[in-house]
Formats: C-alpha cells, structure tokens, sequence
C-alpha cells in the first residue's frame, strides 16, 4: 500500500486538469454571458458530441457494430430501458462474433 | 424556440431529483464496470499501487484520461505530460458543463461546484435530455454523476486486486457496453428530423472522417461535435 510522491503529484496534476475542464467551461459562460449564436450551439452540442463519440468507435468494429448499433437503438426506443438497450448490444456483438468465427471456418 | 425557454417554474435541487439520478443511473454501470475493471488491471501492470490506483479514480474520474495517462506511464511519474494529457481528453467536458447553464445557473455554492465536479459525459446527456423534456430538477445531475462515481472507484479497485484473471481479450464483446452505452444514449436526445438530422449527421462523418485522417483524440470528437452543434444553431437561427 504505497503512496509514492512523484505518483502522488502527477494524480494531483490531473485531477486538477479535470475539475478546471468540468468547471472551467461553464465559469468561462457565467463570466462571459456569450453571444445568442453560442448559447444556441451550446444547446445542439449533446446530440452531436454522442454521435462524434460513437460513430469512430462503431466505424472500428466494422460491419458488427453497425448491426449492433442497429439493435441497441432499436431496443433502447422501444423498451426505454439503458440496461436492456446495453444487454442487447453487447449480446449481438458476441452473437454476431460467434457467427463471424462460424461462417469463417465453415 | 430554444430549449431554454422550455424550462417552466423555478429549477430546484431536491433529495427528490438525486434519488431520481441515482435510479436512472443504475443501468449506465452496465457500461461502465468492464471498463474500470480494465483500468484497473492496466493500472496494475503499469505498476501503480492500489492506493494510488484508487485515488487516481476517485480524483479524476475520467476513464479514457486515465487510460491515456497509463499508457504513457512511466518512472519516475510523468507528471507534466499526464497533466497535459487530461486537459487533452478531457477539454470536451467544458461546454457540457456551460450548456447545463439553465440549472447551474441557479445553483449556488458547493450545489454548485460540487455538481461539476462530478460531471461525466452519461451525466450531461441524460440531463441535457431532462431539462429538454421541461425537468427542473438540478439533482438529477448530481444523483447520476455520484452513482458513477461510486461504481467507478469499486471497479477500478476490483481490476487492481483480481489483475490480470479479468483480462479480457482485445475484442472481446464486454468491450462493447461501453459504446453501446453512448448508442442508446443518443435515443432519448434526438428530437426529430427537422431539427437534429443534418447537424447529427455531419457530426458523425465528421468524427469518423477525422479518425480515418488517424487525428488521436480529442481531435475526432471536439471537430464532429462543434462541427454539427453549429450547423444545428444555424438552422435553427434561420428558421426564426
């Protein structure tokens, strides 16, 4: 159970770095009172920013993660419900895993 | 109309709205779980403690930034280059925290600050999606953002002591939960096709654009979310 003073900074440097990021953008507004065109920017921004996070990470999966990506939505609209929507996803990824490995060897 | 608008009566901050977020959060460690477990793990190998694994999570918690931060690892302790790496990913948390505003606007103090403080990305979605759907309850935010936190640091924790008996083969599905978690997410923000179609659309090309350019993060994300964020602005002005 060691706690070793380099290790002990660097954790502080970064916890730090990340409170100023959680923080700092809404201080910055709070201060700034920007412009109507930024605040209206600011209210799209949660759709797209999902879409510019999981669009690459489906992209590398391949064709599996598209039909998974298919089904999580599915589910999620449908039963409204993040667990199932997760479950779902993750179950069609190792199905379709399964099936990929299947066909292969076939 | 702007979403602001939509917000009807007073925001408040109730144990109400926190017990609220800690329900609707419940579901969300489902993703979360494997991925500190493999924190955890790595942190192991990198040849962190448990107690400085432990605190790394519950200081930042920040699963990617953490990841980034291990993998340049080294002794004695980068500390600049680690700093500098968690402003790098995690820069994309300060306009989630501005476009909160319409609550965080009437908090005050420690309600305040301390909700930022554990702002995550599931946190700022699901709230965003709240405080579109006419909610006025801060807490909401507070009660999901603790939730992780507290799911986080056991995770973490538990890679650190199970090692490398949870190592997952790179592929394997449990890696999955993660962005499945980001897809269904997506489900409860859309607000139609007049409005989010082409922003969201460009958003995605984008980002995947940018990573097959291989831009490393944040580039990806930062240019496909402001990217779409501002043509959804622009739209929506020139409509009015």
């Amino acid at each position: 159970m060691t706690l070793r003073p380099d290790v002990l900074l660097a954790i502080i440097g970064m916890a730090v770095a990340t409170y100023l990021c959680r923080a700092g953008g809404y201080a910055l507004f709070r201060a700034l009172r920007p412009p109507r065109y930024v605040e209206v920017v600011l209210q799209h921004l949660p759709g797209p920013i999902f879409m510019a996070y999981a669009m690459p990470a489906l992209a590398a999966h391949g064709w599996k993660g598209w039909v998974a990506a298919v089904a999580v939505v599915a589910v999620q609209y449908f039963s409204r419900s993040l667990a199932a929507a997760i479950l779902v996803g993750v179950g069609a990824m190792a199905g379709l895993g399964a099936f990929e490995t299947w066909y292969l060897a076939r | 109309m702007s979403d602001r608008a939509e917000i009807k009566g007073p925001v408040v901050f109730t144990r109400h709205g926190v017990a609220r977020g800690i329900r609707t959060a419940l579901p969300l460690v489902i993703g979360t779980f494997p991925f500190g477990l493999v924190v955890g793990v790595i942190s192991d190998q990198k040849g962190l403690s448990w107690l400085e694994t432990v605190l790394m999570a519950a200081l930042m918690f920040a699963g990617s930034s953490q990841l980034l931060a291990l993998e340049l690892w080294s002794e004695p302790a980068p500390i600049m280059a680690a700093t500098i790496a968690a402003i790098v990913v995690n820069i994309r948390m300060a306009p989630m925290g501005a476009a909160l505003a319409p609550w965080l606007d009437k908090l005050r103090g420690v309600k305040l600050w301390g909700s930022l403080a554990f702002l995550v990305d599931h946190a700022f979605a699901l709230s965003a999606a709240e405080q579109r759907r006419g909610g006025r309850d801060a807490g909401f935010l507070l009660g999901i953002g603790v939730t992780l936190w507290c799911f986080w640091n056991l995770s973490v924790g538990l890679g650190h002591i199970m090692g490398s008996a949870v190592r997952f083969p790179a592929g394997h599905p449990l890696y999955f939960a993660a962005i499945a978690t980001f897809v269904a997410i997506l489900v409860p923000l859309w607000r139609g096709v007049r409005r989010d179609f082409w922003p969201w659309l460009l958003a995605g090309a984008l980002a995947v654009l940018a990573w097959k350019l291989g831009l490393g993060p944040p580039w990806p994300l930062l240019i496909g979310a402001f990217a779409g964020a501002a043509l959804g602005a622009w739209l929506e002005l020139r409509r009015e």
